[in-house]
C-alpha cells in the first residue's frame, strides 16, 4: 500500500531523511517511533504530499508522489496534533466543507454516519471553538475518514489530550483500523502504541533503524526494542 | 485522471471517484470563509473600523475646501481601500494557518489553484462589503457624490487586481513569523501599477473627463487584473508547498 525507496529530504544544508526505505502492507497499523527531531513529522508530511522529497521514490495505493499527488490525496486521511478545523463553523459545517472539497457523494448521510462514529452527533450544531481538545481531535478523525480513505496518517494524535480523551481516541483508532484501513501513526508514547499497532518502526538518524511486528516482539518489551534501535 | 500503476486494485469506493470538484472546491472555500466571517465578524469589523478611521483622519487633517476635496478624493479612497485590504488579506490567511487549516486545504484532492480562487473570491467579497460602506460614509464626510457607475466600475476593477495579487502574497507571507509586517512590504511595490491606474481613472471620472481620456487607465487595470490572476494561478502551487 505504501512503498518508499531511498527517500532523502533536505532543508537547506540540513539533511533530515537520509535514504529512508519503508513499506506498509494493506491493512497494517504501523507505529513510527523516534526521538524528537528524528524526522517523523517531515516523513509524514512527505507521505501526505504536503512537502516535496529532495530525492527518492514514493508510491501510495499504486500512485506515485509527487507526480500523482492529487490521486494520492484522494486516498489519504490525515490527522495531526492540530485539528485542521474551523472554530467559527459548527462540527457539521466543518464536515460539510471538507466533504465538498473531497466531492463526497451522499454527503448528508455520510456526515451523519461519521458524527455517530466519533460520538459527536449531539454536538453537531455547536461551534468547534466551544469543543474540548479531545472532542476536536475526535472530530478531526471524523474529518480524516469522511471521504473513506484507504490510508490514514496520524501525526502524534495524542498530543495535548488528557488520559480520558486519549483512551477515547484509542478506541476510535482501533475502530478505524478494524475497518481494514492502512494506518501509519507517529508517537512518542510507547505504552500507548504498544496495544494499537501491528508493527513498530523506529526512525533514527534519518532512516528506519529497526522494524518489528507485534508478533515478532513476542514477550519482549517495546521499550527495550526501541532503546536498542536508537543505540544501534 | 491519474491512473495507478498496479492492476490488482479493489473495486472503486467513495475514495476512488474521479476528481471532478474543482468548481465545487472553489465555492466551498468561499462559502466557508463567508459563513465563518458572518459568525465572528472579526475580519470585516477590523477592516471597516480601520477604513473609517483613515477617511476620518484625512478629513480632519486636510481640512480642505470643496474643490480641493474633490481633487484628493480618489487618492484618499484608494489609500483607504489598500490599507484596509491589507488588514483583511492578512487575517484571512492567518485564520487558515493558525489552526493548521491550510494543511487541511492542501490535502484536498483538487488542483491547488482552486484554493487560490476560493480565497480570492472571499477576499474580494470582504473588500466589496467594506467599499460599499465606505463610499456613502465618504460621500457624507467629504460632501462629494461618489455614486457614479463609472467610479464603481473602476473600484471593482482595481479591487480585483489588488485582491488577486494580495491573495497570492498573503499566502506567502503567512508562512513566515513576520507575516503582519511582510505582507505590506511585499504587496505595495507590486500593486503600485494597479493603484496608480485606479487613482488616475477614478480622478478622471470624478472630474467628468470624457470616456476616451479615461479608457487607457481602465484598459491598464483590465490588463493588470488578467496578468495578476494568470500569474497567481500558475505559481500558487509552488508558493504554498514546502
Amino acid at each position: 500500500m505504501i512503498e518508499v525507496k531511498k527517500l532523502v529530504k533536505r532543508f537547506g544544508l540540513k539533511t533530515v531523511l537520509r535514504g529512508l526505505d519503508f513499506q506498509v502492507q494493506e491493512g497494517e497499523f504501523v507505529a513510527l517511533l523516534g526521538p524528537n527531531g528524528a524526522g517523523k513529522t517531515t516523513f509524514l508530511r512527505i507521505l501526505a504530499s504536503l512537502s516535496r522529497p529532495s530525492m527518492g521514490a514514493i508510491r501510495i495505493a499504486g500512485y506515485n508522489l509527487p507526480g500523482q499527488a492529487s490521486a494520492v490525496r484522494r486516498r489519504l486521511g490525515v490527522v495531526s496534533h492540530l485539528p485542521l478545523l474551523y472554530g467559527d463553523l459548527t462540527a457539521e459545517e466543518n464536515l460539510r466543507f471538507y466533504g465538498r472539497m473531497y466531492d463526497v457523494p451522499g454527503l448528508g448521510a455520510r456526515i451523519d454516519e461519521v458524527l455517530e462514529m466519533v460520538g459527536l452527533s449531539a454536538r453537531r450544531r455547536d461551534l468547534v471553538r466551544t469543543f474540548s481538545r479531545g472532542m476536536q481531535q475526535r472530530l478531526a478523525i471524523g474529518r480524516a475518514i469522511l471521504h473513506d480513505p484507504d490510508v490514514l496518517l496520524f501525526d502524534e494524535p495524542h498530543t495535548g489530550l488528557d488520559q480520558d480523551a486519549c483512551d477515547m481516541l484509542d478506541t476510535l483508532l482501533r475502530e478505524v483500523a478494524a475497518r481494514g484501513r492502512t494506518v501509519v501513526m507517529t508517537s512518542h508514547d510507547l505504552a500507548r502504541v504498544e496495544d494499537l499497532a501491528s508493527r513498530f518502526d523506529v526512525l533514527s538518524r534519518g532512516v528506519i533503524s529497526a522494524s518489528e511486528s507485534r508478533s515478532g516482539l513476542g514477550g519482549k518489551n517495546l521499550l527495550d526494542f526501541y532503546r536498542k534501535a536508537l543505540a544501534g | 485522471m491519474d491512473r495507478p500503476q498496479t492492476t490488482n486494485r479493489r473495486p472503486l469506493s467513495v475514495a476512488h471517484r474521479p476528481s471532478s470538484g474543482y468548481l465545487k472546491a472553489i465555492l466551498a472555500i468561499a462559502w466557508k470563509d463567508l459563513a465563518a466571517e458572518l459568525r465572528s465578524r472579526e475580519l470585516l469589523s477590523a477592516m471597516l473600523v480601520f477604513a473609517l478611521l483613515v477617511i476620518l483622519i484625512f478629513n480632519f487633517a486636510l481640512e480642505l475646501d470643496v474643490a480641493a476635496r474633490k481633487a484628493v478624493t480618489s487618492g484618499v479612497l484608494w489609500v483607504t481601500f489598500a490599507f484596509a485590504g491589507t488588514l483583511g488579506l492578512n487575517r484571512s490567511m492567518a485564520i487558515e494557518k493558525d489552526r493548521g487549516c491550510l494543511d487541511g486545504l492542501l490535502l484536498a484532492p483538487v488542483d491547488r489553484s482552486a484554493i487560490y480562487f476560493g480565497k480570492m473570491i472571499s477576499n474580494l467579497a470582504f473588500m466589496f462589503i467594506v467599499e460599499a460602506i465606505i463610499l456613502p460614509a465618504y460621500s457624507v464626510l467629504y460632501t462629494t457624490n461618489l455614486f457614479n457607475p463609472g467610479l464603481i466600475g473602476v473600484i471593482l476593477l482595481g479591487s480585483v487586481g489588488y485582491v488577486a495579487v494580495g491573495t497570492l502574497l498573503s499566502s506567502m507571507a503567512v508562512q513566515t513569523r513576520t507575516r503582519d509586517v511582510l505582507l505590506p512590504i511585499l504587496l505595495f511595490p507590486v500593486i503600485v501599477p494597479v493603484l496608480v491606474a485606479a487613482v488616475k481613472a477614478s480622478s478622471g471620472i470624478l472630474q467628468g473627463l470624457a470616456l476616451a481620456e479615461i479608457m487607457p487607465q481602465v484598459s491598464l487595470l483590465i490588463v493588470y487584473d488578467v496578468i495578476f490572476i494568470a500569474v497567481s494561478f500558475m505559481v500558487f502551487d509552488y508558493v504554498v508547498e514546502e
